[in-house]
């Protein structure tokens, strides 16, 4: 299995009382919430926690993108993905993902992402996603063109890494008399495209098609083997076999001496990750149009943002928490289960501090990776 | 006073339209309501007072309730296209055109490229202009019950609406027009910053009608509407939110029907 160190760098210093008493830590959560010189330490120490991970072995370390909130603070995750390419020297590193509706010139991702591939000499990997739909309030993207744009975006930044320029692109939302990219891609014909989602089957499918690693974001292990099995399925109706390697499983992984111990130590950061700073209204998470009028029927309003209690998150395999026995046979069991061989942890989640991260990350380095990492 | 409905082409797309029954055989003059963004799934007792002096058509926009939701409707000027191809294909002449908020603003991007076959216009509580500073209530990011708060003026009144049993297939019809609604107004958020430069072209009589107490379009918009399109008259309604015709009926019809027969008597003098 190999093993990427997914950070989403959430403002964590924050007495997270104040997100449940304003509703939500997105879009409206006010700013006067940020303290600089909290949030430039942060970042520094964030930065700190992924070249550790590079040191101590992980395959790979990931950044994402979100706007307008305390729940991650990488609205432009180019930024951090430029200073790891530097200092990061062994593993790749991946922006999963950008959100490619959310801007009017794809092309500038394009560009990023090339720029990131050729510092990194090659150990780039490219995510894309259309951003949740909080972004569409943030952004004023109009959500009913999201999937429109996302694939229009996607069509656009692929052939703009690998057909020679200039050549022009008339599309429906973005059109360019000139597209001719400098720099191209290091990586023929470009970066690995990544693609996370929480599960959606028309996502699934696409990611499918175009061969792309599917990372399915969150999600309860059995619900999860559901969704990998169905991109198997969709990758067969395209004709071919995807690699165990092409299913990434997104979790987080908490590691201590005894499953009681790990347990009451990461208890209140997995569930300020869970219940404070992923809360968000319904209007908030699917403004109109981000889902299909079908789709969002069956939606069911109660299931969204529904507490958690840390068992119940760990009782159903969203994550993975216990002493390194439980943790190496939960994840071996996980990974026959589901049918993924590459895993996306968290190893600081919520208010998890520093100390304690790095004392998760040398657990799961020195007791997990000697057995599962391949 | 009754009313009939039916599902029918119009103007190349299945369209539900209602219309009142009585003076339909009578040689009335014609009035065209547009719906705000709520759709109109029912006919209210503001439709029925109009109805009993105009021949009324109340149209369910394109995208929704039961009518037909087309690819090509993307913005409210589509919407506005649409209608002029409508009057066109009806052959109506010298029409009161009455817009509620969305409709509103479709009557009045309608009335600034061709108001040929128009006699006056009524904008009530109309979207489509923004006022700097002017706060406003977005009804997307609220539930639906601090949404339909924001609407009304008169709490009691929202309690009443809230508590009033909505039918699956209705549920549904509110779905669909919310969807779409966002399509053709979430950003720039319920305006389009180039229709105040066009008002002008507006050259028919004009009333406009608000509610002072409009927190979703406040009374400042309403006076913008007025200064900008010549001779256009401004009334308010006292304690009263956003949806005048459902609010304070009685009053809205008797605004709009007066300013209409005013407009059509001083026609037959001149």
């Amino acid at each position: 299995m190999k093993f990427f160190n997914f950070h989403l760098m959430p403002y964590a210093e924050l007495d997270v009382s104040k997100i449940r008493d304003h509703g939500s830590a997105w879009v409206t959560f006010p700013n006067s919430h940020y303290d600089p010189l909290v949030g430039s330490k942060l970042y520094n120490r964030f930065l700190d926690e992924l070249e550790y991970a590079d040191q101590i072995g992980f395959d790979g370390v990931c950044v994402n993108e979100h706007h307008q909130t305390a729940y991650g603070l990488m609205p432009i995750p180019g930024v951090l993905a430029g200073a790891l390419a530097r200092s990061v020297k062994r593993a790749q590193v991946a922006i999963i993902g950008r959100a490619l509706p959310l801007v009017n010139n794809p092309l500038n991702i394009a560009e990023e992402f090339a720029m990131l591939d050729n510092i990194s000499e090659g150990r780039f990997i490219a995510g894309f996603v259309r951003g949740i739909g909080a972004e569409y309030h943030s952004t004023g993207v109009n959500p009913a063109e999201s999937l429109a744009r996302f694939q229009e975006a996607h069509d656009l930044i692929v052939r703009a890494w690998t057909e020679t320029g200039p050549f022009e692109f008339d599309g429906e939302f973005y059109h360019h008399k000139y597209v001719n990219l400098w720099p191209r891609p290091y990586q023929d014909p470009h970066p690995p495209i990544w693609v996370p989602s929480q599960g959606s089957a028309e996502t699934i499918a696409w990611a499918a098609q175009h061969k792309y690693t599917y990372c399915q974001t969150l999600g309860a292990i059995k619900t999860v083997a559901g969704f990998f099995k169905r991109y198997r399925e969709e990758a067969e109706k395209s004709g071919y076999e995807p690699t165990w390697d092409q299913c990434a499983w997104s979790t987080t992984i908490y590691v201590a001496e005894t499953d009681e111990k790990a347990l009451n130590e990461a208890r209140p950061h997995v569930e300020a990750l869970q219940n404070e700073f992923l809360r968000m209204p319904m209007e908030m998470l699917l403004p109109p149009g981000y889902t299909s009028l079908e789709s969002f029927k069956h939606i069911q309003p109660d299931l969204i943002g529904k507490p958690q209690t840390i068992e119940s998150l760990n009782n159903a395999g969203v994550i993975i928490v216990g002493s390194p026995n439980t943790v190496r046979e939960r994840l071996a069991e996980y990974q026959q289960l589901a049918g993924f061989n590459t895993a996306l942890v968290k190893t600081q989640f919520g208010t998890l501090p520093a100390e304690m991260t790095r004392n998760n990350m040398d657990a799961i380095a020195e007791e997990i990776f000697p057995q599962l990492q391949s | 006073m009754g009313h009939t409905e039916s599902i029918q082409e119009l103007a190349g797309t299945r369209i539900r339209l209602m219309r009142g029954t009585r003076a339909q055989s009578e040689a009335k003059p014609t009035l065209l309501f547009l719906h705000g963004a709520g759709g109109a799934s029912a006919w209210l007792p503001f439709m029925d007072a109009l109805a009993q002096q105009f021949n009324l058509l109340v149209p369910e926009h394109p995208g929704y309730g039961d009518s037909d939701n087309p690819e090509w409707l993307q913005r409210v000027e589509d919407l506005a296209y649409y209608y002029l191809d409508v009057l066109e294909e009806l052959d109506l002449h010298r029409v009161h055109l009455v817009g509620h908020s969305l409709g509103g603003w479709t009557a009045a991007a309608l009335a600034v490229k061709n108001s040929s076959r128009l006699a006056s216009l009524t904008l009530i509580s109309a979207a489509g202009v923004h006022v700097r500073g002017v706060e406003r209530v977005d009804n997307f990011i609220g539930n639906p019950e601090q949404s339909l708060r924001g609407l009304v003026h008169d709490q009691a009144l929202a309690d009443q609406l809230l508590a009033m049993e909505v039918s699956a297939e209705e549920r549904e019809r509110q779905l669909k027009n919310r969807f779409t609604t966002a399509r053709l107004v979430w950003h720039p958020r319920s305006y389009d910053p180039h229709l105040p430069k066009w008002l002008h072209r507006i050259r028919i009589p004009t009333q406009v009608i608000w509610g002072d107490k409009d927190r979703l379009f406040p009374p400042r918009i309403g006076e913008e509407y007025e200064r900008l399109i010549p001779g256009a008259k401004l009334t308010l309604l006292s304690n009263c939110g956003h949806l005048p015709p459902i609010e304070q009926a009685d009053k809205t019809a008797a605004l709009v029907a007066d300013f209409a027969n005013n407009v059509t008597a001083g026609e037959g003098a001149a």
